[in-house]
């Protein structure tokens, strides 16, 4: 299986998913350029952490106009997964191919350090090897976490099984303490804490390493129905 | 024509604004108590040359595109002719 890293300037978690994916997940990863406008050759597409373009604006805002969006739009239609952590969600909620919108985090200081995360969606191609409602431990590492979506999408994003993962505690004024959430085909996930930071036990816990085997699970069965 | 645009993105009225309430909650502090409420935005100023009827339709689709984010911000923008250099 072939991993897109996408590399925007200010991008810095992109050398970790890299990590992650090659280094743990034993699969295929390249960057790419945010100069690039195709995703063609990839069966999925990682969007990474960090501040592209400086969060000048609003984080995500001018990641999400740039060419590379057409070919991570394109990537996100085909049903390929696509996932956004961090300054990676921001970006798709910017592009809208998620609800919903990012505000400062409500106690306004930068946050990081690990927190547990409920697994509220274990149905998705994201989520396949986590059991249902289980605590897993995720760092975090953000000063604009803070998920707002009005009413109605909640309601939405309840009714659809779009909520894949919550806050335990609340960690930075989230709606319904949402800490990740899938667009309505389930194939786009953006979350804010970071899996890619969490692949091995020398990194304080390896859960987010189930997070790439779902992905690459779903994967192979979806490709061995094909052939 | 040359033109200055001041065009202003504010919080939507629904959505918290966390950076308005600290402030809000210092200017208490300092003794400014008849201070209810603060909201805080920004001012994004773009000088550009063009005619005066395209100038609004131009701005506003610069603020749909990308000035502000629809789902929490609101935007308005005040035009005033400049002198040209």
């Amino acid at each position: 299986m072939k991993f897109a890293v996408v590399v925007f300037p200010g991008s810095n978690c992109d050398i970790d998913m890299y990590h992650a994916v090659r280094d743990e997940l034993g699969e295929e990863a390249a960057y790419v350029d945010y100069r690039e406008t195709s995703l063609k050759e990839y069966d999925a597409v990682l969007l990474p952490g960090g501040f592209s373009f400086g969060d000048y604006l609003r984080s995500g805002a001018i990641a999400a106009r740039l060419p590379i969006a057409e070919g991570i739009r394109e990537a996100a239609a085909e049903g390929k997964p696509v996932l956004g952590v961090c300054n990676g969600f921001q970006v798709l909620l910017e592009l809208g191919l998620l609800p919903g919108a990012m505000r400062r985090n409500r106690q306004l200081t930068f946050i990081c350090k690990p927190v547990t995360l409920e697994v509220a969606n274990s149905r998705t191609m994201f989520t396949g090897t986590y059991g249902s409602g289980e605590q897993v431990t995720i760092p975090v590492a953000h000063g604009e976490g803070n998920y707002f979506c009005d009413e109605e999408t909640l309601e939405e994003l309840r009714e659809n099984d779009q909520i894949a993962f919550t806050y335990t505690d609340d960690v930075n004024g989230s709606v319904e303490r949402i800490a990740g959430i899938t667009n309505r085909a389930g194939n786009v996930l953006g979350m804010m804490p970071h899996p890619e930071r969490a692949v091995d036990e020398l990194l304080g816990s390896a859960d987010g390493l189930k997070m790439f085997q779902s992905i690459l699970t779903h994967w192979r069965e979806t490709h061995a129905v094909k052939n | 024509m040359k033109y200055e645009v001041q065009v202003f993105v504010t919080l939507k009225e629904a959505v918290l604004d966390p950076q308005g309430s600290a402030v809000n909650h210092s200017l208490n502090q300092h003794g400014y108590t008849e201070v209810e409420d603060v909201r805080i935005g920004k001012v994004i100023t773009l000088t550009l040359d063009g005619e005066r009827e395209a100038v609004d339709a131009r701005v506003t689709e610069m603020c749909e595109k990308l000035l502000a984010n629809p789902v929490i911000e609101d935007y308005r923008f005040e035009v005033r002719e400049v002198a040209a250099q």
